[in-house]
């Protein structure tokens, strides 16, 4: 390991640290009985089964969105229709599998595929504007989350909606279609392996193959990219659409897994927090789903805290805050970073005067 | 008699990348004196300086100006303390005039609040009459040749209020009669009080010009000498730290069949102006053709077009017999050009990823790299392995990031990259521009080796000896078109050829450019 990998774990870590800090001095401020909210933030996930499901079951969606973001910022490309992209994965996973009767076994499978497809169009399209018309894609994939949202609604209410339900909400996704639970006591289900193997696959993607390698390039620096005679514009097409891909499977998965009726009737922020999956990942699949579990840990540990005592869920919205300024921060600890390579080089200048 | 005016005791630096630039070094300057800072491209002089001027903190050392300590946060106390710096690439607005970029961020000020421009135009006036330098403040300065600009450089430092000015390698860019104009300017500023740090690796230009000489090599400091008592051969031998042999075993050339045949080529740059300006010529394997002329006369354009960087030209470009249009740029390195970028930054790395990654971009897909979907990575580390040790790339290992590594030796990453691939045609833009002597010479040495070889190459430099000692046919370029062409190039006068580069001579008869019609 250099010195570098060990200064980013470092910072990292330290990172997350001062924002836990942070948060704790808040909870002081605000809370009567801060040593049991802190206790029950980093403790309660671990005090029962079902609790530590929740924090498992919340880390799948995470895992596929953050896999998603990895590939699709490596282009350098700011995508963010990532979430139109899942809740479009979601919306189109609840039509197929309404209107296809497929067997038990290729049901859920073909329906996660269709999601993904959905979703790889979502992502697909500001890319391709940005192709043809040089329109931002930062701007134009965040309408593109509103298109999708208010397209779905509209399916939702006029096509899909069971009337028999009390809310808005459509027919239940017939259960051969369902992803089955695999831990009893909790709802973690089948999708967690597939959101394993997304991640070693899409860590297989971009270190190992040809395409990864080019996008890697591209992203990196794109004159360069261009210069060696690699297709710039076909590598980043293909990085948009194989991320909205993944957002979709994500949908579709986090559908039929967690949900037996499409009820999303507003965006779900699972974009968003890809973001910062990806940001703790340094843009590596392979460490996405540390980044999931430690986001879903946070998380789950923050509902119970705010169930159990006074102090809200929305504190972890500042840990969260908190992390990513202090990572994403280039020059936090570039002080400390300076002063280790000095001391490695004139180490080095030593060991050469002593030979 | 003398007096001192600064003292930089035991400096070191070292950079973000871990590259100890200057090792502890001790530079003294007495008051009036033209000082030249010597050493190899990556010896540290620039460095040096600035920590001087405050660009760059020290690890350790101190400054002792005029007697006081000082510490030199930014270039804002550097200037406040009568400490000016002459980049070596200038740092001026183009689409402003000479007087607004003279009194830029120090304008005279109408009711304190807008711009007097009828007074800046009044004071840089005064100032350039004060020291004699000649040129006009209306004008527009992306209007100005090199050596004005220059002009302009020093005049901003002066009305600044500069007591010490330091000039970063000034006559880099300059034609041999811009250069002698600029020392007879020195020498008046020197009369006057001034003193000049003279940064420099042109022994020449040295023994002409300054007083004392301080000597780097490697970071460290190798004395200070009088100019006059010392020899170039003494000079060169302390810098170097060996003999330097400057002359190649070059062959006799070889002309095998044409590859690249260019017809009545333009370009029109974004503004309008024509760039590249009708130019005609033939490459033939086996020899270098090498394009002198000073930066922007339209060869950053005409690099573009033959590489397939750029299709946007009028004229006919053939390449191995077919047009260069039907050539996307992959299928150009596929079938053998190679191209060594001006600047190695921007075009020739991805800083962020490792040697590994840089050396293979334009080869991994071929059957030896690669399969249909995954890389051979076990072939790659072997051959990356071996590039290293062949093109003496001073790493780590492969895994090290290509901005960890020294100028020179990311260049050495680039030009093996290059020439990895057995190429054919190599285009070589500014192929050795700052990077130290021993990788310049190694990078030629190979040019050569190719060309011998069977490859033909196109060499575009600045540097006269560079483009002198290699090509085996010489075109001058200025304004886009070639002022003239010389087949002997052993026969050329540095002097002849500078008149060239400025445009003052250009031949209509560019005979041996063309070889056949």
């Amino acid at each position: 390991m250099n010195s570098n990998t060990k200064f980013n774990i470092l910072r990292t870590g330290l990172s997350i640290s001062i924002a836990l800090l942070i948060s704790f001095g808040i909870i002081f401020l605000t809370s009567k009985e801060p040593v049991n909210a802190i206790v029950q933030l980093l403790t309660g996930p671990l005090q029962s089964q079902r609790r530590f499901g929740n924090v498992i079951e919340a880390m799948i969606p995470l895992i596929f969105t953050g896999v998603g973001v990895s590939i699709m910022f490596a282009a350098n490309e700011i995508n963010l229709a990532g979430e139109g992209a899942f809740h479009l994965g979601g919306l189109v996973a609840t039509y197929f599998a309404l209107n296809t009767t497929l067997a038990a076994g290729i049901s859920p499978i073909m329906t996660i595929l269709i999601a993904g497809i959905a979703g790889a169009i979502v992502t697909l399209i500001p890319a391709i504007l940005k192709i043809k018309t040089e329109s931002d894609v930062l701007v134009s994939s965040l309408m593109m989350n509103y298109l999708v949202l208010y397209f779905a609604n509209y399916i939702l209410s006029n096509i899909l909606r069971d009337p028999k339900a009390g809310a808005v909400v459509s027919f239940a996704v017939p259960s051969v279609t369902q992803l089955s639970t695999i831990m009893p006591g909790t709802r973690i289900h089948i999708g967690l392996f597939l959101a394993l193997i997304v991640a070693i696959l899409g860590y297989i993607f971009m270190f190992k193959t040809k395409i990864g390698y080019e996008l890697r390039i591209t992203g990196e620096n794109r004159q360069f990219a261009r210069y060696s005679g690699i297709n710039v514009v076909k590598i980043t097409l293909i990085s948009q659409l194989l991320g909205g891909f993944i957002f979709g499977v994500g949908g579709g998965v986090e559908l039929l897994g967690m949900y037996n009726r499409f009820t999303w009737t507003s965006l779900l922020g699972y974009g968003w927090d890809a973001i910062i999956i990806t940001t703790l990942a340094k843009k590596n699949p392979i460490h996405v789903p540390f980044a999931a579990f430690f986001l879903a840990y946070l998380r789950t540990g923050a509902s119970i805290m705010a169930r159990s005592t006074d102090v809200a869920t929305e504190l972890v919205t500042i840990t969260q805050g908190l992390i990513i300024l202090l990572v994403v921060a280039e020059q936090f600890l570039s002080k400390y970073k300076h002063k280790m390579i000095a001391k490695e080089a004139k180490a080095t200048l030593g060991e050469k005067e002593g030979e | 008699m003398s007096q001192i005016v600064l003292q930089m005791n035991n400096i070191m630096k070292i950079y973000p990348n871990g590259v100890v630039a200057v090792e502890d070094v001790t530079f003294e300057l007495e008051k009036g004196e033209i000082h030249a800072l010597l050493g190899e491209n990556g010896a540290g002089k620039s460095t040096l300086m600035k920590v001087l001027f405050g660009i760059e903190s020290p690890e350790n050392g101190e400054i002792i100006l005029e007697g006081t300590k000082v510490d030199i946060k930014s270039p804002l106390e550097a200037i406040k303390k009568g400490i000016g710096m002459v980049h070596q690439h200038f740092m001026l607005v183009p689409s402003l005039t000479v007087a607004e970029n003279i009194v830029l961020g120090v304008e005279p000020k109408k009711n304190s609040l807008f711009t007097d421009e009828e007074k800046a135009i009044e004071l840089s006036k005064e100032i350039a009459e004060k020291y004699n330098f000649e040129i006009d403040v209306r004008e527009k300065v992306e209007e100005l040749p090199v050596g004005l600009k220059q002009k302009v450089e020093i005049l901003k430092a002066l009305y600044r209020g500069a007591d010490i000015l330091i000039l970063d390698e000034p006559t880099a860019v300059l034609t041999p009669q811009e250069t002698k104009e600029l020392f007879i300017q020195l020498k008046k500023l020197k009369e006057k009080g001034h003193t000049i740090i003279f940064i420099s690796h042109k022994l020449d230009e040295i023994k002409e010009i300054c007083d004392r000489a301080t000597i780097m090599r490697n970071g460290k400091g190798m004395g200070t000498y009088q100019v006059k008592d010392i020899s170039t051969a003494e000079m060169s031998k302390l810098m170097v730290g060996r003999d330097v042999v400057m002359e190649f075993d070059k062959k006799p050339v070889q002309l095998k069949e044409t590859v690249m045949r260019v017809r009545d080529l333009c370009v029109t740059g974004t503004t309008g102006i024509r760039r590249i300006d009708g130019l005609s010529f033939d490459l033939k394997a086996g020899e270098i053709l090498g394009i002198a002329g000073v930066e922007g006369n339209g060869q950053g354009h005409l690099v573009e077009v033959l590489t397939g960087l750029s299709d946007k030209y009028q004229g006919e470009i053939s390449i191995f017999g077919k047009n260069a249009k039907e050539y996307s740029i992959r299928e150009l390195r596929d079938s053998g050009m190679a191209h060594i970028p001006e600047d190695r930054m921007t075009l020739g790395c991805a800083k962020d990823m490792n040697i590994l990654d840089n050396m293979f971009t334009n080869q991994y897909h071929k059957p030896e790299f690669s399969g249909r979907v995954l890389l051979k990575n076990k072939k790659l580390e072997e051959k990356a392995k071996e590039l290293i040790k062949e093109y003496l790339v001073k790493c780590k290992s492969y895994k090290q990031n290509v901005g960890m590594l020294s100028g020179g030796n990311i260049q050495k990453v680039v030009v093996a990259r290059e020439f990895s691939t057995d190429p054919k045609i190599i285009i070589a833009n500014q192929p050795t521009r700052g990077i130290d002597v021993g990788a310049a010479s190694f990078i030629r040495q190979r040019i050569i080796e190719f060309r011998d070889a069977g490859c033909a190459i196109i060499l575009i430099s600045a540097d006269l000896n560079e483009v002198l000692e290699l090509s085996d046919r010489l075109a001058v370029i200025y304004k886009g078109k070639f002022s003239g062409v010389f087949s002997n190039v052993k026969n050329i006068e540095e002097v002849e050829l500078g008149k060239y580069m400025l445009g003052i001579k250009r031949d209509d008869n560019l005979e041996g450019i063309i070889y056949e019609q």
